[in-house]
């Protein structure tokens, strides 16, 4: 049974014993609602909840550990002499399991007997041919321990889901006996529902923290198994980025991060003065027509996302460069993409970014500061620059820090502004590329994720995590410490 | 009378404060450029707008018209159907090769019929001017009703990709020497057919609603499927960050107490806010595929993925929501004797809703234009022809998304699929412009000022 079957099922029987723990609290009070401890529907969530939360909640472990299990034992399986030069046991493994999903699949489709696709002894040959004429996908030739494992794997995980449905169909009537002995009329069942709900909501909210764990121990566990591979003195020692999958590469990690932070440096000298002035000039001099205007106007470019900012950067600012720049311009600039075209684009991206930070930054200042610096005769401009912006100066720092935070995590401008060479070089005319964007080519790719060329990634991941973060916790420390406290 | 009498002697200041001494005159000056300088930057700004805006939609637009060819095809039994019997297993044996003679010939006839001046004279020079994928339509239409073999139908035929851009003007007849899909004399059939109306653009409804095409054939390239995608994604996050952004909004506003587990989750809370969204990508690699084993490239996994990322967006703009909820609600609804949680679900949160919906639309419309982390869990490079089966088949079968076909087009050599990358991001402004205004028409009608 699929495991969504077998999750209607639950919510089924979780209605059905809503319906029984109302009638059957009432029942215990004689028709007499006024005589139960709760409101009547109360009961009947006593019952659902003790019907679904441990049910569904052994579904999930179910469906995370079985799959587990089933890899190592099939794993113990395979014998040594299986397992190719060139080739993994997680290759191999993988092999199993398309072959199992085949056998299934042909199955299914009534192509292959079931007898036929159970046979231990069946001659592999002939198994991959039947499973190729009915359309499945088999790399190689299939070898008897191969073809013997995914028997087995299949096995296994008809068995599984067997146990699985019987599992949960347990729980789940446990839990409704459970909850219907509970429903008689003294029961305080408000209490129990609404303290339930009260976990619920806790889970709900530890979520956040399980996303950041899940995040911090994928980034963790792949990393040091891609320095276990590949030596970590190379990885931040190495001025060059050559990876190639037949095997030593070159990853050092110094052309992407100055690829990403001169690409980050070119976005904020388009960002950070448009956004600024404009900021200034919303807030102080605007007309409210003017703000109304413009405002939205200006957040607009916030909204749209960054797939059409990678577009703009390849199809527009690039072909706009080289026409300055190429052949025929000045010919300093050999291909569209470049750090300018990805800077450019990016720096569009940020200004609204900058400029309603600044602005609110800007309207926090508060009015009377203004006023004491007119009352002393200075002009409008004067007063933005020397009371307005010093006293908003931490927040705009903390704003722009912010800024390229996100400039330095962005990646789909830069996977198609910003080309894919790595080099050390100050040209900004010249395509380089980024961390991001060596993410996306490094991970994208079929290499399997035991090589250090994929596993690089989540080293690469793993610096962007901490230079986001670290930017992120710098800005919010700059805003606490400096900030002017007005009231 | 005091003894000190003003000096008459000192030389009074020869200036009036009327007349603006050069001082002055500086000061103002620069007030008036550091104005100028704010409105340049908003002007800047406005006019990256309208630069982008304009791009997309000069460059865009062009994708929703294409190039067809109304012919009268003639559907030879003798070729189509040997054995006579109009059964539609024996027209399956009958593969797209067994069509294209059919549809040349046609052409041919239709360029002689109309007088048409042409040193061409073979069927198969006909090849140039028609989409690969026509063949394949006709077959199509021929197995649904196979009492159309023997006669003559018209049919609709999508030109070929070099024969529509040299209509858009994307193809130039300067650059023909280096093109090997098309040459001159083709291009002088294309404009004589044109002048009697044989070939015209029509609205190209197989560019909403079809599918995406192999490389080589932009012409019949659609985002419809990879809409699908994005629509099944976006039924997971609206089923999973909803609910769960929600409740945790609701302990964190009311009931959480002042703990360092509180303060861990705020923290974790606007770190989430914070991260590159390609590292939610890893996330969902290392976690959902590598990990718990979901399939690759299914819209689940991309759901769920986002799902983790619209989190704090939700979260944040649903706490708004509630914190502007007035604590004398609260307080009345204790006080005629409901309990705390009857006080939040029955009366703060109702209170609440607007503003939680129009957070969540947004953050949706957010989740809908992300590309990076799909990129990751392989939504890309992937071309699902077929719609999805059912509800199971479109979360869990492979299938791309509006952005991410968008990256793929981008990708691709062909100039005519940078005509359909920008014919794409219409059609996604087109969702985001319209769910943004949702938000902003429900905040407008029912947004309460307490």
């Amino acid at each position: 049974m699929p495991a969504y079957w077998l999750f209607l099922i639950v919510l089924a029987i979780a209605a059905v014993g809503f319906v029984l723990g109302r009638m059957r609290a009432l029942q215990s009070a004689k028709g007499d609602s006024r005589a139960l401890h709760s409101l009547k529907g109360y009961y009947g969530w006593n019952v659902a909840l003790k019907v679904l939360i441990p049910a569904l909640l052994v579904l999930v472990v179910w469906q995370l550990a079985y799959p587990l299990y089933t890899n190592a034992t099939v794993a113990g399986l395979i014998p040594e002499a299986s397992v190719n030069d060139g080739s993994s046991a997680d290759l191999v493994l993988a092999e199993v399991r398309r072959t199992a999903n085949g056998l299934e699949a042909a199955v299914a489709s009534g192509q292959i007997a079931d007898t036929q696709a159970r046979d231990t002894l069946a001659d592999p040959v002939a198994m991959t041919d039947s499973l190729r004429s009915a359309g499945q996908i088999v790399t190689s030739e299939l070898t008897t321990p191969i073809l013997n494992a995914a028997q087995h794997y299949r096995a296994m995980g008809e068995t599984g889901a067997l146990i699985r449905t019987v599992v949960v169909l347990l729980v789940a009537f446990g839990g409704l006996f459970w909850g219907l002995s509970d429903s008689y009329k003294d029961f305080r069942a408000r209490n129990t529902v609404e303290q339930t709900v009260k976990y619920l909501l806790i889970a709900a909210a530890s979520i956040a923290i399980l996303t950041t764990l899940g995040i911090v121990l994928s980034l963790i566990g792949n990393t040091i198994r891609f320095f276990n591979l590949y030596p970590a003195s190379e990885f931040f020692g190495s001025l060059t980025w050559q990876p190639s999958f037949g095997g030593g590469s070159e990853l050092g990690i110094w052309p992407l991060l100055w690829g990403t932070l001169y690409i980050s440096f070119v976005a904020l000298l388009v960002a950070v003065p448009i956004g600024l002035f404009a900021a200034v000039y919303l807030s102080e001099y605007a007309s409210p027509k003017l703000r109304a205007f413009a405002k939205p106007a200006l957040e607009v470019l916030a909204g749209i996302p960054t797939i059409v900012y990678g577009l703009f950067a390849l199809l527009t600012i690039g072909p706009l460069l080289i026409s300055v720049f190429g052949p025929d311009g000045a010919g300093w600039m050999t291909g569209t993409r470049s750090v300018m075209t990805a800077g450019i684009a990016m720096g569009i991206m940020l200004i609204p970014f900058v400029s309603s930070l600044s602005d609110d930054i800007i309207n926090a200042v508060p009015q009377a500061m203004r006023d004491g610096s007119y009352g002393l005769g200075a002009t409008k401009s004067e007063t933005v620059k020397q009371v307005v912006l010093p006293a908003a100066l931490p927040g705009i720092v903390g704003a722009v820090l912010l800024a390229a935070s996100r400039a330095i995590g962005e990646t789909m401008i830069v996977v198609l502004g910003a080309g894919a060479a790595a080099r050390l070089s100050l040209n900004p005319l010249e395509a380089m590329t980024t961390v991001t964007t060596r993410i996306v080519s490094q991970l994208t790719g079929d290499a399997d994720f035991a090589s250090p060329e994929a596993l690089v990634a989540f080293a690469l991941g793993m610096t962007l995590f901490v230079l986001t973060l670290g930017l992120n916790v710098f800005a919010l420390y700059i805003v606490r410490t400096y900030r002017e406290q007005y009231d | 009378m005091t003894d000190a009498s003003m000096p008459t002697d000192t030389p009074r200041h020869g200036k009036s404060i009327m007349v603006a001494d050069a001082h002055t005159k500086k000061r103002n000056a620069s007030e008036k450029r550091f104005q100028a300088y704010g409105l340049a930057a908003i002007g800047a700004g406005v006019f990256f707008l309208l630069v982008l805006l304009g791009a997309i939609l000069s460059n865009g637009l062009s994708a929703f018209q294409q190039t067809f060819i109304e012919v009268p095809v003639y559907l030879d039994a003798a070729k189509l159907d040997k054995n006579g019997n109009r059964d539609p297993e024996d027209l399956k044996k009958v593969s797209t090769f067994g069509y294209n003679p059919l549809i040349q010939n046609a052409i041919l006839e239709q360029v002689q019929a109309a007088g048409i001046d042409t040193p061409l004279d073979k069927a198969s020079e006909m090849k140039a001017l028609i989409s690969a994928s026509a063949a394949a339509q006709l077959r199509d239409r021929v197995i649904a009703n196979p009492d159309l073999v023997g006669e003559t139908v018209d049919f609709r035929i999508l030109a070929a990709s070099r024969v529509d851009g040299y209509l858009k003007g994307r193809v130039q007849r300067e650059d023909l020497a280096r093109d090997k899909n098309i040459d001159a004399v083709h291009l002088d059939i294309v404009d004589q057919m044109r002048e009697r109306g044989l070939l015209a653009k029509a609205f190209n409804w197989e560019f909403v609603f079809g599918a995406d095409a192999s490389e080589s054939r932009p012409e019949q390239a659609g985002i419809g499927i990879a809409m699908l995608g994005s629509f099944f994604m976006m039924l997971v996050v609206l089923a999973l960050a909803l609910p769960i952004g929600v409740a945790a909004s609701i302990y964190l506003e009311e009931f959480a107490p002042q703990n360092w587990f509180t303060d861990l989750i705020e923290v974790n809370i606007s770190n989430l806010a914070a991260v590159p969204s390609i590292v939610f990508g890893i996330l969902g690699l290392s976690v959902f595929i590598q990990f718990a084993g979901l399939p690759q490239s299914a819209p689940l996994v991309g759901g769920l993925v986002l799902t983790l990322m619209t989190l704090p967006t939700i979260i944040i703009s649903t706490r708004a929501a509630l914190k502007a909820v007035p604590p004398s609600i609260r307080d009345a609804a204790l006080g005629i004797g409901a309990s705390k949680m009857q006080s939040v679900f029955h009366h703060v949160l109702p209170l609440a809703m607007p503003g939680i919906l129009t957070g969540t639309i947004i953050g949706l419309a957010q989740a809908l234009g992300e590309t990076a982390p799909l990129l990751l869990i392989g939504m890309v490079g992937y071309i699902a022809t077929n719609a999805p089966d059912g509800l199971v088949e479109g979360f869990m079968s492979p299938n791309s998304a509006m952005p991410a076909q968008i990256y793929e087009w981008a990708k691709r050599a062909d100039p005519a699929y940078y005509e359909r990358a920008w014919g794409g991001i219409i059609i996604l402004l087109v969702f985001l412009l319209s769910m943004n205004i949702i938000a902003i028409i429900l905040r407008r009608r029912f947004e309460r000022r307490w």
